[in-house]
């Protein structure tokens, strides 16, 4: 299905030099001065080999939103970051609440093949929060739902969110939270505090998050179910999630790229671009997230990927959509908070951008370890470059990234996706060399 | 003078620039024919996404005053919900060669969007946006308290040691918060008091004084009392719990108008909810400049508008003011 590859003098996880054998979509050896008559060379050396990333959450907008993105343009936004599978968020029209919605993005994912597509089913039905949708059918179905999330609304009623966390359970599923009081973020847009003072824009408090998070570990704490909480933002989110841990709760946390390097005071030119919910906050939360992703209280970075048409964006900042597009750019976010700074290694990094987020969605077969045998979901990053981040660094639908015009350290250099490349060079392959890449998921699952 | 979007980076020498202009145009404005030919062939288009009559008429008085084409256009109800519309109709004004724009927007920064976002190339000048600015009312608020107090003596002078108490809901106030940066830039000591439910969350960095009690603030004899226009839908908000309550506290009432010294004045932005924030026994007092801040309004609003068309474009800032 895939042509034979030799990866060579590639850091393993940014430490050892090694070679990598990829032989019919796996990995079929490593070690030193390895080679194969006839397959291709490709020169790593001096990249760092991470197990292909894994995003668990994404919004690829189809079906319903296809001017914003489709799962075809995702995924291939997605392989330019060095990922090889996203979790799609179910916030599409129609919200994927149903069997048939999740069917049909899986179906779309394998026909792309630039990533494996594992859908995330609503919680509520329509996300409104008043009745559960069908979450067996959704695990039953062919896309094998494990993850469930309202994200872009909170499950805010207790009482559906405790029917929820405890329904899961019968199919090892987690809730994904949106940790979002409603009451206490109407009109919300931007971070509440001295900023939000000058601008003259209605706050979202660092409290409308903390206190859904505080009632939900108690919830998962008291129907012992798994609990995910999304897009962590506020310094107090991190003291509550240490807390629940230490106590043994099953909770898990992620934060986005964008809340480990931007902060509030971006929003004072009132560019659309750096509006986002949860919204970029204090500096002491930009720390304090940094510090939880280091010390494992946060156990994943998420991109929540959100792309938006311009027009959603060239406008009054009120009248501006929610999200920021990030897949193209988690990885080198990631290298410049937390890698440059000291606070993490890239082992760290692969377990928190893969392994992780694999384990936490129940996604078989990515977040592999890299040894042979396992399937070659590969990205070969190469750490010693840095540049301006620009329109030309983005590959999907949409060009809503806050980080255009900024430096941001490192490349994605390649990207193999079972196998396949999908980043050749540093550049997206434009047209697959599989002629059916459905099959890669059979051996996933 | 590129733009003038807000008074929080309005500078003090250039903020005195303008009330000093005004003070010319404020002349002018008592001769038998008031009005000017300086921006003769100019257009000056209101852009108003929301009604406000009072702010529209001393715009287009200031500007026909200096012989100004003025375009008024009212927007209403085709902004917030229409995304796009703030940038088409920006081009369309563009297209018709606008020399100054005069926004008024429901959504706070649209004219700093407007001003920045390459759609036009015209000056902005911000008439009120959301809960953001208004940087015109504290301009012509800072011109009354100057005139009041130096009269025709008033060139020059910036309102070191002047004490203005701002009273009501600051939160929702773009009044307020012009007033605050302007005030406090010329020097003035300012106080804000408020329910604590209508004053922002985090006020730590205003270089001002928050107090919940109006008459603690009124026992230190301040020189102006600035009331803001409560809005009743606040109520329902539960911002405050009755129209009786709020008045009672947070009113500007017969017994507390008669107590202030005698210097102090009253001012109000309009338009006034008598009997609710301030008593007819205070808007009609002899402190209340209610009247004086509208006539100064035209004249702070033509040294605006002078500034911007007739000035040299780019001062030596070289930028957005």
């Amino acid at each position: 299905m895939s042509e034979t590859l030799v990866i060579t003098g590639a850091r393993l996880l940014g430490a050892e030099s090694a070679d990598i054998i990829v032989e019919d979509g796996v990995i079929a050896e490593i070690g030193t001065g390895l080679s194969r008559v006839g397959a291709r060379v490709i020169d790593a050396d001096g990249l760092v080999a991470l197990p292909g990333l894994v995003d668990l959450h994404t919004h690829l907008r189809e079906p319903g939103y296809e001017a914003s993105e489709t799962i075809l343009t995702g995924t291939k936004a997605a392989a330019s970051g060095g990922y090889t599978a996203v979790f799609a968020m179910p916030n599409t029209s129609p919200v994927a609440d149903t069997a048939g919605v999740v069917e049909q993005e899986l179906a779309l994912g394998e026909a792309a093949g630039y990533a494996t597509v594992q859908p995330i089913g609503a919680v509520t039905v329509g996300q409104k929060g008043e009745r559960l949708a069908e979450l067996g059918a959704m695990a039953a179905s062919r896309a094998q739902v494990r993850v469930f999330s309202d994200d872009g609304f909170c499950v805010s009623d207790p009482l559906i969110m405790r029917r929820a966390l405890e329904y899961v359970k019968s199919f090892d599923g987690v809730i994904a939270q949106h940790a979002q009081d409603p009451r206490l973020t109407e009109g919300a847009q931007m971070n509440e505090g001295t900023v939000s003072a000058e601008l003259g824009l209605a706050g979202w408090p660092a409290v409308a998050e903390e206190s859904i998070i505080a009632r939900d570990v108690l919830l998962a704490e008291h129907v012992g179910s798994r609990l995910h909480v999304c897009h962590l933002s506020t310094a107090g989110s991190v003291d509550i999630i240490r807390w629940a841990k230490k106590r043994g709760i099953p909770v898990t946390a992620e934060v986005t790229p964008h809340h480990l390097l931007l902060t509030e005071e971006l929003v004072r030119g009132y560019d659309a671009r750096y509006k986002v919910n949860p919204p970029l906050r204090r500096e002491e939360d930009v720390l304090a997230v940094r510090e939880g992703l280091a010390d494992g209280t946060i156990d994943i970075v998420a991109t929540d990927h959100a792309p938006h048409p311009s027009e959603h964006k060239a406008c009054e900042w009120q009248a501006a959509a929610n999200g920021m597009v990030g897949l193209e750019s988690a990885l080198r976010v990631v290298h410049q908070s937390m890698v440059q700074t000291g606070l993490i290694g890239w082992t760290d990094v692969a377990r928190v951008m893969s392994s992780a987020p694999a384990r936490i969605g129940r996604l078989a077969g990515h977040g592999t370890p890299l040894e042979a045998g396992r399937p070659a979901h590969i990205a070969l990053y190469d750490p010693s470059v840095a540049g301006v981040f620009t329109e030309a660094d983005l590959h999907g639908r949409s060009v809503n990234s806050p980080y255009l015009g900024r430096d941001l350290p490192g490349r994605v250099q390649f990207t193999l996706h079972g196998g396949v490349l999908t980043v050749d060079d540093g550049a997206v392959v434009a047209q697959l060399r599989t002629a059916d890449a459905s099959s890669e998921r059979g051996e996933a699952k | 003078m590129r733009h003038l979007l807000d008074t929080r980076t309005l500078d003090r020498a250039t903020a005195l620039r303008i009330l000093d202009i005004a003070e010319d145009m404020s002349d002018t404005q008592s001769r038998e024919i008031k009005k000017l030919p300086t921006l003769r062939g100019k257009t000056v288009v209101n852009l108003f996404f929301e009604d406000s009559t009072r702010t529209r008429i001393s715009f287009e008085a200031a500007a026909k005053r200096l012989s100004a084409d003025v375009i008024n256009f009212a927007a209403k109800g085709s902004s917030v919900s229409k995304g796009e519309s703030l940038k088409d109709t920006a081009q369309t004004l563009q297209a018709m060669g606008a020399d100054a724009v005069v926004i008024r927007h429901p959504a706070s920064g649209a004219p700093q969007t407007l001003a920045t976002s390459g759609w036009i190339s015209a000056g902005v000048v911000n008439a009120g946006d959301g809960t953001h600015e208004h940087p015109t009312q504290a301009l012509l608020d800072a011109f009354t308290i100057r005139k009041r107090r130096f009269g025709d003596d008033s060139r020059g002078r910036d309102l070191r040691g002047v004490r203005v108490v701002i009273v009501g809901d600051v939160l929702h106030s773009r009044v307020a918060r012009s007033n605050v940066w302007l005030l406090t830039t010329l020097g003035a000591d300012v106080t804000l008091v408020s329910p604590p439910t209508l004053v922002p969350q985090n006020v730590s960095l205003w270089p001002v004084r928050v107090l919940y009690d109006l008459d603690q603030a009124l026992a230190e004899e301040p020189d102006a009392v600035m009331m803001l226009r409560i809005q009743l839908e606040r109520m329902n908000a539960a911002y405050f719990p009755t129209e009786r309550e709020y008045s009672r506290r947070w009113g500007l009432d017969a017994v507390r108008v008669n107590a202030l010294p005698g210097g102090s004045i009253v001012m109000h932005p309009g338009p006034m909810n008598r009997g609710l924030e301030i008593s007819s026994d205070a808007a009609d007092s002899e402190r209340s400049t209610v009247l004086e801040q509208v006539t100064n309004g035209v004249s702070v609003r033509m040294a605006v508008l002078y500034l911007l068309l007739a000035g040299e474009r780019d001062d030596e800032r070289g930028g957005d003011l």
